[in-house]
């Protein structure tokens, strides 16, 4: 599930937060993964800290939820080159980089989670 | 409230130093309480800005270590962490240590260790600070410059090369710059040819790993009169955030926190945009400086580009931008580079820029934190 925050005043975050952007407590959680998306911006990393696949490359995409926009970051399945406008959906991926390879601590997150399909 | 002045700095040589972060700080406290003429024991705060000494290095409680090492005791010391803004806060925390009346000798003292890492353990180091769903996918700090740069170019029409031009730009000015990291030029065409490291950058739209320190010495401006007739003052620092996680924002060519933080240091210190005469912005990576140069109000939005083909932000230009080389070329010591854009304002302010020195009675430094997540700005002028 890749599990976003819808708040009193309709908007929508990807990550949720305790508190969302308009000041109140989050009312409803939305699955972005049954949805597609639309890319706002990509790059490919050829730099990649430890653990991570390489190159790597990310996009930034926008989800439109009835209407309502909310954003998100994650790999590009391929690995190619997408371009600014295409469509993407998500695709759920078991691990997603290395645990234990950087510096942070295996089990404060968790590893799994959605990369991006052109559709 | 009594005016806030700065009667002393220094920086070490940045780039690969055989020292430790306890060296460094040691060397650039000392250097700048010589060069302030403060005896340690009127030191009544000291603060050390830094990341992440304890990750880089295992060392921690620097701040206490550094008051020992420079016979400081018993001053009042914090460890200021505001990633790479850390120097920025420092200087807001000196700032407000004596503006408040808590204080009336402050030293500040800004370092970083971090060059005995490879280059992705450092990286890593420093993407340890994103949101738990940007660090899962292997986000750094250069990919959302990547990231941001791509949309940039998009969405003002500007030339991939308008970028190049900055890295050209600041190694000119970094020169001049005895301390600088890399004191050569480099030409267009190699930048354009550098390795990508996060498409559409390259290799030379990127700072350095950098090890170095900085210092600075904040007093009330009647105890400012005491040790020397010339002296700097800061009217105006101004702090604010941005979200922690980068894909929320609405813009992102617009860094909220660089507008937000400016809007406060211009209003403390009755300024405007147009009355800046020299500028340290934070060029972690290229485009970062557009971004700044428009989100400070020196340039339209989507035209800072403009400015840096037009030569307008060059050391002869009418704001010259980064004329220390800037992290660019000077390096980007984590922790201290904040502290290092505030010295240099204040050898220009002050008229000791050497080669360096521009037409400037009044100056601003803008150090960035993350990607635009905390920023400071401060304004500062010739007494």
């Amino acid at each position: 599930m890749m599990e976003a925050y819808q708040y009193p005043d309709g908007s929508i975050t990807y990550p949720g937060h305790p508190i969302g952007p308009g000041g109140e407590e989050p009312v409803d959680t939305i699955d972005l993964s049954e949805y597609t998306a639309e890319v706002i911006t990509w790059t490919t990393s050829t730099a990649a800290p430890p653990g991570v696949r390489e190159p790597n490359t990310l996009a930034v995409v926008e989800f439109d939820v009835d209407g309502e926009p909310v954003r998100a970051i994650g790999g590009v399945t391929t690995g190619e080159e997408v371009e600014i406008g295409d469509e993407v959906r998500p695709v759920y991926i078991e691990e997603l980089r290395e645990p234990g390879a950087g510096i942070r601590e295996p089990d404060s997150q968790e590893w799994d989670g959605y990369r991006f399909e052109p559709v | 409230m009594e005016n806030v002045a700065i009667i002393g700095a220094s920086m070490t040589q940045f780039g690969q130093r055989d020292g430790w972060v306890l060296d460094l700080l040691s060397e650039a406290g000392t250097a700048c309480l010589d060069d302030a003429g403060v005896s340690p024991d009127a030191i009544d705060h000291l603060y050390v800005s830094n990341m992440a000494s304890g990750e880089f290095e295992g060392q921690t409680g620097i701040m206490n270590a550094i008051a020992h090492d420079l016979a400081a005791m018993p001053a009042y010391t914090a460890r200021i962490d505001q990633t790479s803004s850390s120097g920025g806060a420092g200087v807001k925390h000196a700032w407000q240590s004596v503006a408040s009346g808590a204080s009336e000798m402050t030293l500040l003292v800004g370092a970083e260790k971090m060059t005995h890492r490879t280059t992705p353990e450092a990286t890593d180091v420093i993407a340890s600070i994103t949101h738990p769903v940007e660090y899962k996918h292997g986000v750094t700090l250069p990919s959302f410059a990547g990231l941001t740069a791509r949309l940039y170019l998009d969405t003002y029409d500007a030339p991939r090369e308008s970028l190049g031009k900055v890295a050209v730009k600041n190694h000119r000015h970094g020169v001049h710059n005895p301390h600088a990291q890399f004191q050569k030029e480099v030409d267009l065409e190699t930048v354009l040819e550098s390795p990508i490291v996060a498409d559409p950058l390259r290799l030379y739209d990127f700072c350095p790993i950098t090890d170095g320190s900085a210092a600075l010495m904040f007093c009330p401006e009647s105890v400012a009169k005491e040790y020397t007739d010339d002296y700097v003052l800061v009217p105006g620092v101004g702090g604010a955030t941005d979200t922690h996680v980068v894909h929320e924002r609405t813009d992102p060519t617009t860094m909220r926190g660089v507008v937000e933080s400016s809007d406060i240091a211009y209003e403390m210190a009755d300024m405007e945009p147009a009355d800046v005469d020299v500028a340290e912005l934070h060029d972690m990576f290229t485009i970062l400086e557009f971004l700044q140069s428009e989100d400070l109000g020196f340039f339209e939005k989507g035209e800072g580009w403009q400015a840096v083909e037009e030569g307008r932000t060059e050391r002869g230009g009418d704001l010259p931008i980064n004329p220390s080389g800037g992290l660019k070329s000077k390096g980007h010591p984590l922790g201290a580079s904040g502290v290092a854009q505030v010295y240099e304002i204040y050898k220009q302010l002050m008229g000791e820029a050497d080669k360096r020195q521009v037409d400037a009675d009044t100056g601003l430094a803008c150090n960035v934190g993350g990607f635009g997540n905390c920023v400071i700005t401060t304004l500062m002028e010739a007494n």
